[in-house]
């Protein structure tokens, strides 16, 4: 179906459901239907034209609905405001925009459909045409899943659209000209003698029109800077230390505060002794906010102090106390007949096994296992807050704002309406700031501390050793090989629940009932496009254990590695070449040629130096397909990766350097996984604090990464998640191939030794 | 106590033994400087004392030997630093926090070592953490900042 019949269609859909269920969300209505979050801040001669674009006579302000934490979000949904709008980027602000229902994300509850991303069935283009319903409902704004881009591609668009035209409509009733006759440049309407009217000047009168129709959209051949590489908007911000972080937030008469939660993560307090930490100079508070203690003091650094002085009695930890017990407990719910969901159940996978038994097929099997994980985004958490006159104002990095509004105003005890939040940039999301604990327990320190603004921070121990956590996981698999190729594949996998996790600690934006599968478990692995004659996916959730939650790429982390080193293992048993394997399996076509442009980059099949080898690995995560070459080689101080080329198909590519670097982020960040990250128990305790002991890379170890963008597939989608799954496999397999062990668990570096 | 910072004295009203990096931040204001693990490991927090990169998480108020510069303080507005043109030239950044840090660190290589080759980066640069893994584009721009400065 082309893009222009898909739209239609869902614009007819929404309407048609907008009648039913009392919301509409259309182009033409939504101005009126659904509140402009920006309309009560404005002032005479203001005019806010769409929830996107705010003109005032001094300037021109794109709002961006999702969060910036370096995928360079903000200059990209800028870019598609401004496309239309006919204004250089250079020329205006973006800004955060407020927590509101106007800044759904219909992008992330696609993305969570039953359907995997090659169904072009109707049934598939159906639920993906109403995604933007329940979001409404949900009042979603959240930034995550790669689905930034995607969600936005229409909107923003068409947001510069209407108020290019909106503008025209100012000048031509101000000239008496007709509006066919005007022109738009550089945040300008042109008249058709060359004179100039600034859209700042016909902002005013702009508040008033309304348009009879939605304007149509630029096709693509006029693009003047979508598809073009742009200089992100926050570039000279973040080279120069100007850029502010919910950090660097700083008020008059401000005071810092620091966190201790329990050293058992999901622990609280029995009680504690600040007697000694209250006679610190600069200490001026030591707080109970119930699930930790806080001191505020005048600096960061006499906080941490105090808390150092605090004695403390935790309540003991309710999971196992070491990190065996954690995976016995995921290998109960593995080894159980309780399934949480089997999405995939193609031929007759019993038969094929029993059957091998008679024909001569080879049967293999395996386990793997993976570690939690840390974030350790680069910037700790932290949020600034001030309770005064009844209203709590909170500054903080939230992938989450509206949800970070609700859990605000319910920690604090107040109304919703009494919360405002300003989303400042993020020092590093992946996940970790689609947590609402740093806002919770912001707001819980505001109430006792009314009238003076603090800024809570978390000490890197604090943030490394309590979570949330990717969660451990362990796949199995089970398969038959026949004439070079796989004949029958069972796979199953086993993790506590992330949605069960985020549910239980308010971050969800509605209570999601245990009932519900958790698709995250299963992400990835079951919606490989690989056409098996007997292909069996289930997947199994643990009881809860350390507190789990979105990791960049969430379930595909886990199961990438699981699905595509177990690839790896066919082709050896099936003595086929991994690469041509894959290619003889792959049912669809954007996903065959991302396999087939990586092996073209890498040149793949060359005879190597001694001592070097490759691994390959492909995944379709997000809906962009993605496939990924590491190769390795065996150093006297140990394995050195040396290059790794990827090739992701993101439908259309808005910025081809911005790809580029959330493809290299995004590698990088697997690869620093799979190498050396865990997370470690004993004694109820996370044994890693800092990274000292939380092996992140480092720039000595950053391979040289190639880059291709493809264009082939049928949606647009976004490329901060699809560089990550595939790091660890490619890796895994290259170090098989090079040393002949294959290691089945992460990180590897606890295997084999990496320069 | 009374420190230089970016060519202006100061008088901070702190204990001698606060590290230098939360007095510049919450003494000071001064925000670039980024607080990252507080024990040497990450690099975030790197400024120059008389000219040479150091960790101001391990420096105490009372033991700064000479005169400190930030990120703040590295060029004016108008005239970037050539190692901050060539981050923007190359757009390094991605979320940016690492970044002052990271910019400090390469001056002081630059100034050290005017042809450093990718090995030399790698040697120097491993005690900044950046975890969007902007590496590849920091070793870029140190090479293009190099020629600029050489060339200058």
């Amino acid at each position: 179906m082309g893009k222009l019949g898909t739209y239609t269609r869902r614009e007819f859909l929404i309407a048609s459901v907008a009648v039913a269920g009392g919301v509409v969300f259309g182009v033409r209505t939504y101005r009126a239907n659904l509140k402009n979050p920006l309309t009560a801040a404005l002032g005479p001669g203001e005019a806010a034209l769409t929830p996107y674009v705010k003109i005032t006579a001094d300037g021109i302000t794109i709002i961006t609905p999702r969060a910036e934490m370096g995928q360079g979000i903000h200059t990209t949904l800028a870019s598609l405001v401004a496309e239309e709008l006919d204004v250089d980027l250079a020329d205006i602000a973006v800004e955060h925009g407020p927590p509101s229902a106007a800044y759904f994300n219909g992008g992330v509850v696609e993305e969570g459909y039953p359907f995997p991303a090659t169904d072009q069935s109707a049934l598939a283009e159906f639920a993906r045409a109403q995604r933007d319903i329940p979001a409404v409902f949900l009042a979603y704004q959240i930034t995550g899943g790669s689905t930034s881009t995607h969600d936005a591609y229409e909107k923003m668009r068409r947001a510069g659209a209407i108020a290019r035209e909106t503008l025209k409509a100012v000048a031509a009733t101000r000239t008496g000209l007709p509006i066919a006759d005007l022109k738009t440049q550089s945040g300008a309407v042109v008249l058709p003698d060359g004179t100039q009217l600034a859209y700042t000047e016909l902002a005013a009168d702009a508040a008033d029109v309304e348009l009879a129709d939605a304007p149509a959209l630029r096709p693509k051949s006029e693009w003047r800077i979508l598809g073009k590489s742009q200089d992100r908007v926050d570039v000279v911000a973040k080279s120069t230390g100007r850029a502010i972080y919910a950090s660097d937030i700083r008020l008059p008469g401000m005071r810092f505060g620091v966190i201790r939660r329990s050293p058992y993560p999901i622990g609280t307090i029995r009680c504690f002794d600040a007697t000694e930490a209250l006679a610190m100079p600069g200490v001026e508070a030591v707080l109970d906010i119930g699930t930790a203690v806080v001191a505020v003091a005048t600096t960061t650094w006499a906080a941490m102090q105090a808390l150092d002085a605090v004695t403390y009695d935790w309540t003991p930890p309710t999971y196992p106390a070491d990190t065996e017990g954690h995976f016995d407990v995921i290998a109960a719910a593995l080894a159980s007949n309780r399934p949480n969901s089997r999405q995939r159940d193609d031929g007759d996978v019993e038969a094929a096994l029993t059957g091998a038994a008679t024909n001569g097929a080879e049967v293999i099997e395996a386990e793997y296992r993976v570690p939690y994980l840390a974030h350790t985004t680069m910037e700790p958490m932290s949020a600034a807050a001030l309770y005064q006159n009844g209203s709590l104002q909170i500054w903080a990095g939230t992938q989450g704002p509206t949800v970070a509004r609700r859990e605000a105003a319910k920690a604090a005890g107040i109304e919703e309406d009494a919360v405002t939040i300003t989303t400042t940039l993020l020092g590093g999301g992946f996940g970790r700031r689609g947590e609402m604990d740093f806002v919770q327990n912001a707001a819980k320190v505001a109430i006792q501390m009314e009238g003076t603004p603090v800024l809570l921070t978390y000490s890197r121990e604090d943030d490394t050793s309590r979570g949330p956590y990717r969660p451990a996981a362990i796949g199995r698999f089970k398969a038959t090989v026949q004439n070079g190729l796989p004949v029958a594949v069972d796979v199953s996998t086993a993790s506590p629940s992330i949605l069960k996790g985020i549910n239980d600690r308010g971050g969800s934006p509605a209570s999601i009932p245990d009932i519900v599968p958790d698709f995250t478990i299963s992400q990835a692995l079951w919606d490989q496009p690989y056409g098996i004659e007997n292909y069996r996916v289930t997947a199994y959730r643990s009881d809860p254990l350390l507190p789990v939650g979105f990791w960049r790429s969430v379930g595909a982390t886990q199961n990438s590695f699981f699905h595509e080193c177990m690839m790896d293992e066919i082709a050896l048993a099936a003595g086929r070449d991994p690469v041509d394997m894959r290619l003889d399996l792959i049912t669809d076509d954007p996903s065959s040629r991302v396999l087939e442009a990586v092996a073209e980059m890498a040149d793949w099949g060359t005879t190597l130096p001694e001592g070097r080898a490759r691994g390959v690995a492909f995944a379709l995560v997000f809906g962009a397909p993605t496939a990924q070459i590491v190769e390795i080689e065996q150093t006297p101080r140990g394995i050195r990766i040396t290059h790794a080329w990827v090739a992701a198909d993101v439908g259309v590519a808005l910025d081809p350097r911005n790809l580029d670097a959330q493809l290299i982020s995004g590698v990088n960040y697997g690869l620093s996984a799979a190498m050396g990250e865990k997370i470690t128990l004993s004694n109820g305790m996370v044994e890693q604090s800092n990274f000292h002991d939380y092996l992140a890379m480092r720039m000595y170890q950053a391979p040289p990464i190639t880059t291709r963008i493809l264009e082939n597939a049928p949606h647009i989608r976004g490329a901060g998640e699809p560089g990550t799954p595939c790091a660890a496999p490619a890796l895994a397999n290259a170090v098989f191939a090079l040393t002949g062990d294959r290691i089945r668990s992460l990180p590897l570096g606890d295997h084999v030794a990496f320069d | 106590m009374d420190i230089i910072v970016n060519g202006t004295l100061h008088s901070l009203d702190l204990p001698d033994d606060t590290p230098l990096l939360w007095a510049l931040r919450d003494g000071l204001g001064i925000t670039g400087v980024k607080y990252g693990c507080g024990i040497a490991q990450c690099g975030a927090c790197t400024i120059h004392i008389d000219g040479e990169a150091v960790r101001s998480c391990q420096v105490a108020l009372g033991d700064t030997w000479g005169d400190v510069t930030t990120i703040e303080g590295l060029s004016d507005p108008d005239t970037l630093h050539p190692v901050q043109q060539a981050w923007i030239a190359h757009q390094v950044a991605q979320c940016g926090y690492c970044q002052s840090g990271q910019i400090m660190q390469a001056v002081d290589l630059l100034s050290q070592n005017p042809a450093p080759t990718d090995e030399d980066i790698d040697q120097v640069m491993s005690g900044n953490l950046c975890r969007c893994g902007t590496y590849p584009r920091i070793r870029e721009a140190i090479h293009t900042a190099a020629s600029m400065m050489r060339e200058a």
